[in-house]
């Protein structure tokens, strides 16, 4: 009986702390005693208390004010999908599929067409996609379309999908999806292009490898 | 009755009434300014530059909103209860002196509405019907959450009240005056010093059972969101809400003012009288003294509003009870034993 109260006693090292690896020295052993007279007036506590919300009156806040300043975020940020085109504005995708099939939400649906005449600049291969909508609510943003894709044509970029009233707006077609012809409405992406897609390497599709 | 008299006190009244609400307004505002900063957010500033406008937007939100009286309520105590709150929160700052008097080319202009000779026993009656206001909203929305909070206002109050009283005596015993203007002006002059200094026990009651009264936390147990939604306005909607709410304010406000009055010379500054400024001037000096003082108190409130966990139910019965009333008797004891053997 008497060993099993001493087990209780605060002032016995606890043996299993002792044997416990420590990662960091950290840790503090907590001893919880009565409080003493001036302890029990709360005074000092309460003081202690407004001394610390005080310094925190001339800190500056945490907040980022989103519309007018944006967070800088991560170089490969995983955000709203781009349709790309190729130098001279033609766009990239084929419409295979890859993408879709990949989808693990099932987001992406697409609608393939063939090439006429005179579209030449308009579609890069003879096949193209006369529909491609992401579903941006079903989206998981995991970019498995993108390492998908064999021809360069989606990427996800740094840009954050933006809200929207109604659940049939956040079905994105093809003319949100692809980038524009001009300089101004090209989107980079080269911070998400992997090292064997860069610039001068040859294109090694993920499926070759 | 002189004409005279009647518009100068008209005139007072109306910008005190003014100047309250303003004060109540921005206190919304700068509560939750003080609130963003303490942790370490920015708090309003969509409406207008660093969101001043912000109070308004709430008003006209307050006022836009849908007016609900539930089925079941008692449609006429409804409506009086939060009448009663905000009448009750305006009228004790009757007998607030707000600084020197002004001289209009010979006409004597008070900064007082009513010099009464028992001025801190109004304000103790007039603060007592505000618990009624509380009780009555509460009870007539028939709401079980409502008649909680009402019911915990109610024991808070009184319970609390009590001690109030009692430091209060002990100011009294020291001021030998129940008038707060005279209470004020013998806090100033050669010899004499603050109250707080006098009295720091009995400041210490009087400010702990402040923050009661005004049902801020750490006691806002009659309002607690988390476990009584709104407490004893969890019915109310619209600007039968806005009243409770801008109540609270007012009341927090002019209890700053008491504060200050009773215990840290009101209008007076320590030295401002050697200055030897124009009666005018020395009275806007007085007015400003007087809300740097107040503001600072609003402030402090707030601040401790923003560290301090709320009490449980039982801490505070017995926190109440079992310490600032002993206390308090001790305090007025040592101070009657004080003034009769060494004065």
């Amino acid at each position: 009986m008497h060993g099993l109260l001493s087990l209780n006693n605060q002032n016995t090292p606890n043996t299993k702390t002792e044997s416990t690896m420590q990662l960091t020295n950290r840790s503090k052993v907590v001893v919880k005693h009565d409080l003493n007279w001036v302890e029990k007036l709360y005074l000092p506590a309460i003081f202690s208390g407004l001394a610390i919300t005080i310094k925190h009156l001339f800190k500056k806040s945490a907040t980022v004010r989103y519309p007018e300043e944006k967070r800088e975020i991560a170089s490969v940020y995983r955000g709203q999908h781009v349709l790309k085109r190729d130098d001279k504005g033609r766009e990239n995708c084929t419409a295979c599929g890859l993408c879709a099939v990949a989808c693990p939400a099932e987001a992406i649906s697409i609608e393939a067409a063939e090439r006429k005449k005179g579209e030449e600049n308009l579609y890069r291969e003879e096949k193209y996609a006369a529909k491609y909508e992401i579903n941006m609510l079903r989206c998981i943003y995991c970019g498995l379309c993108e390492d998908a894709c064999p021809k360069d044509a989606i990427y996800l970029s740094d840009r954050i999908v933006p809200t929207a009233f109604t659940r049939g707006n956040f079905i994105y077609g093809k003319d949100i999806l692809v980038e524009g012809i001009d300089a101004s409405g090209r989107v980079d992406v080269s911070k998400r292009k992997k090292n064997y897609e860069m610039e001068g390497s040859p294109k090694q599709p993920l499926l070759n490898k | 009755m002189d004409w005279a008299l009647l518009l100068d006190k008209t005139i007072l009244i109306v910008i005190i009434f003014a100047v309250s609400l303003g004060i109540a307004a921005y206190s919304t505002y700068g509560e939750r300014k003080i609130a963003a900063f303490l942790q370490d957010r920015v708090g309003p500033d969509r409406a207008g530059p660093f969101g001043l406008l912000q109070p308004i937007a709430d008003g006209v939100k307050m006022f836009t909103k849908e007016e609900i009286i539930p089925n079941a309520s008692d449609k006429f105590l409804f409506i009086v209860g939060p009448c009663i709150f905000m009448m009750t929160a305006l009228m004790t700052s009757a007998i607030i002196p707000w600084g020197k008097s002004f001289n209009f080319g010979g006409h004597e202009f008070g900064l007082q509405v009513a010099d009464l000779n028992v001025g801190l026993l109004y304000l103790f009656a007039v603060i007592s019907i505000g618990g009624y206001g509380i009780m009555i909203g509460g009870w007539a929305s028939n709401n079980k959450f409502a008649l909680l909070g009402a019911l915990r206002a109610a024991s808070q109050m009184i319970s609390y009240e009590l001690a109030m009283g009692m430091s209060i005596v002990a100011l009294l015993l020291i001021n030998n005056s129940l008038s707060l203007r005279e209470i004020v002006d013998g806090q100033a002059g050669d010899g004499n010093v603050w109250n707080v200094v006098r009295q720091p026990i009995g400041f210490l009651i009087f400010l702990i059972c402040a923050f009661a009264e005004c049902n801020r936390a750490p006691f806002d147990l009659p309002e607690s969101e988390s476990e009584l939604i709104g407490g004893y306005h969890t019915e109310f909607s619209s600007m039968k809400l806005g009243l409770f709410l801008f109540a609270e304010y007012i009341n927090m406000f002019i209890s700053s003012a008491i504060i200050a009055s009773l215990y840290f010379g009101g209008y007076h500054f320590p030295g401002i009288d050697s200055l030897d400024l124009p009666q005018n001037i020395a009275a806007i000096v007085s007015i400003a003294v007087l809300f740097a003082k107040i503001l600072f108190f609003i402030f402090f409130f707030m601040w401790v509003r923003w560290t301090l966990p709320r009490f449980r139910y039982d801490q505070l019965m017995n926190l109440g009870w079992k310490i600032l009333i002993p206390l308090s008797i001790v305090n007025v004891l040592v101070t009657g034993a004080w003034i009769t053997f060494f004065k």
